[in-house]
């Protein structure tokens, strides 16, 4: 089991060497949120691969979304849990994650503004750790208003896609049109040591171009970097703040709630677009998402 | 010279110089104090690093060529920063690393010598970064720059004082590392309960004081 409580992350420690952390999917989290009638940032339980059992001594009004993890309720909908009654789930049956969404929130004390849970440092969530059986966490006092019903047809739109779209990096001319155009051609898998920070990929591996003699600077999240052996890592929302491996491509912004449902031992490929068309697809999902509940 | 380029759609990277000098840090240093000064709305983070500094926005409601506008007219005033005097933060250490004699063998001195040319250096933070805590620290002595261990070790226990390369750093937390052990500390480099948080900031001036 690997249950953490996250929200949208915290941004602005960048120069102490934080990086957000936050929701793997966010767009799932801030729709489950929307479903229970909470805030789109408010915190709520992240599972990978394998679900648990939760008990509601008081009752919630709760939503499954992301993943579905082999619940017994329906998900993408507000459901009811009542005084004592328990919720399993189980193995996951197609992404990577599923959110636990709770009205009133997961209630935990705030580290640098955000519940999210940082694991390499072991800061912020529930005592900085994966949630262990006989864990005790408390519901919000709600902000929130009344819960939401989703609208299909724009769920639909916002699922998951396993060809990432990506612009160019700041390293992208240091690789040889050869090198790029074999990254956008191959099918690249996901290895089993992938987590919050990076996704190991396998498949052809690329030149890799004065690395070495690279100054560390800054990482984006969603960068895919090339580091000796060729075999491309992404960046992911635990990532480290600065790196000195070249990086020949960003996955864009509206693709990485994508990258937060890939599993070991998926295949995914990549697409290149325009810093143009980055902007418009985040923009579109961004619009997509405040029209998701009615 | 200062150069931007497009990182992704959600980040701008400025480039204030080529080397790593303490030059370009103080530049990068002043640009850092005005970005923190004069927030520009829709920038969500900043990670400085030796000469450059990547700016995060929020893709939705920012552009990057208003950012790389604005950050330009910050860029010409940055001969009008004044620095204050930076801090001095003091590093008790205790010389018992594990690879403490293999770089004086390197180097063919006594393990002393390593320790009296380690804790008489002053040392400048130029960027706190990779993970939470974790400062670049430049101004070692010559004598003392020793590569990387070809085979990075699983775990580098938290306190870790060591040198990679031209560097030294402490290890703000347990976590795989490549640098060469030379000595430990028992203070807290990254503390989530204190208020500073981050015991090194970048532009700290830093000593490593012998405890024995």
């Amino acid at each position: 089991m690997f249950t953490t409580v996250q929200d949208l992350g915290r941004y602005g420690y960048g120069p102490i060497g934080v990086s957000p952390s936050g929701a793997a999917d966010p767009v799932s989290l801030r729709i489950g949120n929307m479903l229970v009638g909470n805030l789109e940032s408010d915190a709520a339980l992240e599972m990978t691969l394998l679900g648990g059992t939760f008990v509601f001594p008081d009752g919630a009004l709760v939503a499954l979304v992301g993943s579905d993890f082999s619940a017994p309720i329906p998900m993408w909908t507000a459901h009811q849990m009542q005084p004592g009654e328990t919720l399993k789930t189980g193995p996951t049956r197609d992404g990577a994650r599923c959110y636990l969404c709770v009205h009133g929130g997961i209630s935990v004390k705030l580290l640098l503004g955000s519940a999210s849970t940082h694991i390499l440092t072991g800061l912020g969530g529930h005592e900085g750790r994966p949630l262990r059986k006989g864990d005790i966490l408390h519901i919000g006092e709600s902000r929130a208003s009344k819960p939401s019903t989703i609208v299909p047809e724009i769920l639909e739109q916002l699922k998951p896609r396993k060809i990432l779209r990506a612009t160019i990096g700041p390293q992208t001319d240091w690789f040889s049109p050869e090198s790029v155009r074999t990254f956008y051609r191959s099918v690249y898998t996901v290895t089993e040591e992938s987590n919050r920070m990076g996704l190991r990929l396998e498949g052809p591996a690329l030149d890799t171009p004065q690395s070495g003699q690279m100054t560390s600077e800054g990482v984006s999240l969603g960068a895919i970097q090339i580091p000796a052996g060729g075999k491309p890592i992404i960046l992911f929302v635990e990532q480290q703040t600065t790196g000195g491996y070249p990086k020949i491509a960003n996955i864009v912004s509206a693709d990485l709630a994508s990258v937060g449902q890939l599993r070991p031992r998926d295949q995914v490929r990549f697409e290149l677009v325009t810093p143009e068309a980055a902007r418009a697809f985040i923009r579109d999902q961004e619009e997509l998402i405040e029209s998701a509940v009615m | 010279m200062t150069t931007f380029r497009y990182a992704s759609d959600q980040s701008l990277m400025v480039y204030l110089g080529e080397k790593i000098d303490l030059d370009t840090h103080r530049r990068v240093l002043k640009l850092l104090r005005l970005l923190e000064a004069e927030p520009i709305p829709g920038v969500r983070n900043l990670h400085p690093a030796y000469n450059s500094i990547l700016i995060v926005i929020d893709p939705v409601d920012q552009e990057h060529q208003n950012i790389q506008h604005t950050v330009a007219t910050c860029l010409d005033r940055l001969d009008d920063v004044h620095l204050p005097e930076p801090r001095t933060v003091e590093i008790p250490t205790v010389y018992d690393g594990p690879d403490l004699s293999g770089v004086a063998e390197i180097h063919g001195i006594t393990p002393e010598r390593v320790i009296e040319l380690h804790s008489q250096a002053i040392y400048t933070v130029y960027f706190v970064g990779f993970v939470p805590g974790f400062a670049y620290l430049g101004g070692l002595p010559a004598e003392l720059a020793t590569p990387r261990l070809e085979a990075p070790r699983k775990r580098v226990p938290k306190g870790s004082v060591a040198i990679g390369g031209t560097h030294t750093g402490v290890y703000p937390v347990d976590s795989p590392g490549g640098w060469r052990l030379i000595g430990r500390t028992s203070i807290e480099i990254f503390d989530p309960d204190s208020a500073e948080l981050s015991k090194l900031r970048i532009g700290d001036q830093v000593r490593f004081t012998v405890c024995r």
